[in-house]
């Protein structure tokens, strides 16, 4: 399914599985997403080959920004702001503790969506909403519709 | 470089997973590369790998440049890593990552690092990270694994 079908599909249905089908990168790293109370949640579904340290063991720092990119785009797609991939300008990501080897979570927040430019704040978890392991701060360039 | 390679790469999954590359290193210095790969796409339309797999590639080479500039085995975990994206990146090429570690405290490591396709004048993206370093390194002299 050609990308800007499955965002139409996802707008329809709710069901963010033609989206993850329709990005390589979604799938090799197991994120995909779902409507929970009206909002988009984010979920990388664990696998060995996303650990970064197997001693402690921990996930890669970099594969928690994958994710919390990836929520605030699929976010952007389903509210309709943009209707291509958005842009990423920057993207600023704070580890606050190690993330056990199990899936992870995530909430974007949009601080503002302007014509051009969204503000997004993104919030990463694994058992606790409110014990995040890492949160995120990120720009995005939209392509209106 | 191969035994670099070992410790960089073959010690830590996921950067083994995206089939990292030592290029080049010196102390407080590490570049490591990112082959193109379809799976990593994050645009189908334009081909372009996903931001994603650029952070990751982006915080394992900082992290790497951070254990280069230690003078003795210590564990290192990222505080934060920020990402500017000035150029988009092309499709179809690798993407290599030089990251210079310029500064290491007690307990903090300073590193900035551009993300290019060959030519470091013409980044993709710049970034700069702190990371902690843990002060001894315990029983954990072997798991210098990058988070």
């Amino acid at each position: 399914m050609r990308l800007r079908d499955a965002v139409v599909s996802v707008r329809a249905s709710g069901d963010f599985t033609a989206l993850q089908e329709a990005i390589p990168y979604a799938q090799f790293m197991g994120i995909t997403a779902e409507l929970v109370d009206g909002d988009v949640i984010g979920r990388m579904r664990y696998s060995d080959h996303l650990v970064g340290n197997a001693t402690v063991p921990a996930l890669h720092g970099g594969t928690l920004g994958a994710l919390m990119e990836t929520t605030a785009i699929f976010k952007l797609l389903w509210r309709g702001e943009t209707t291509t991939v958005p842009k990423t300008i920057n993207i600023t990501v704070e580890y606050l503790r190690s993330a056990c080897p199990q899936d992870v979570l995530a909430r974007a927040e949009f601080t503002r969506c302007g014509r051009r430019v969204a503000n997004v704040r993104v919030f990463a978890w694994q058992d606790d909403p409110n014990h995040p392991v890492a949160v995120a701060s990120a720009h995005f360039l939209l392509v209106p519709e | 470089m191969r035994r670099l390679e070992g410790h960089y790469v073959g010690a830590v999954p996921h950067n083994r997973a995206l089939n990292l590359r030592v290029v080049d290193y010196s102390p407080e210095h590490l570049s490591l590369a990112l082959p193109y790969r379809e799976d990593l796409v994050g645009n189908p339309e334009t081909g372009v790998l996903h931001g994603g797999c650029i952070t990751s590639l982006i915080d394992g080479t900082c992290g790497g440049a951070v254990i280069l500039s230690l003078a003795a085995p210590r564990r290192v975990a990222t505080l934060d890593l920020r990402i500017d994206y000035v150029r988009p990146a092309l499709p179809h090429q690798e993407v290599v990552c030089d990251a210079h570690c310029y500064k290491v405290t007690r307990h903090v490591a300073f590193v900035r690092a551009t993300a290019h396709h060959g030519d470091k004048m013409r980044p993709i993206a710049t970034a700069s990270g702190t990371f902690v370093v843990s002060r001894d390194a315990r029983r954990r002299t072997e798991e210098e694994g990058l988070t």
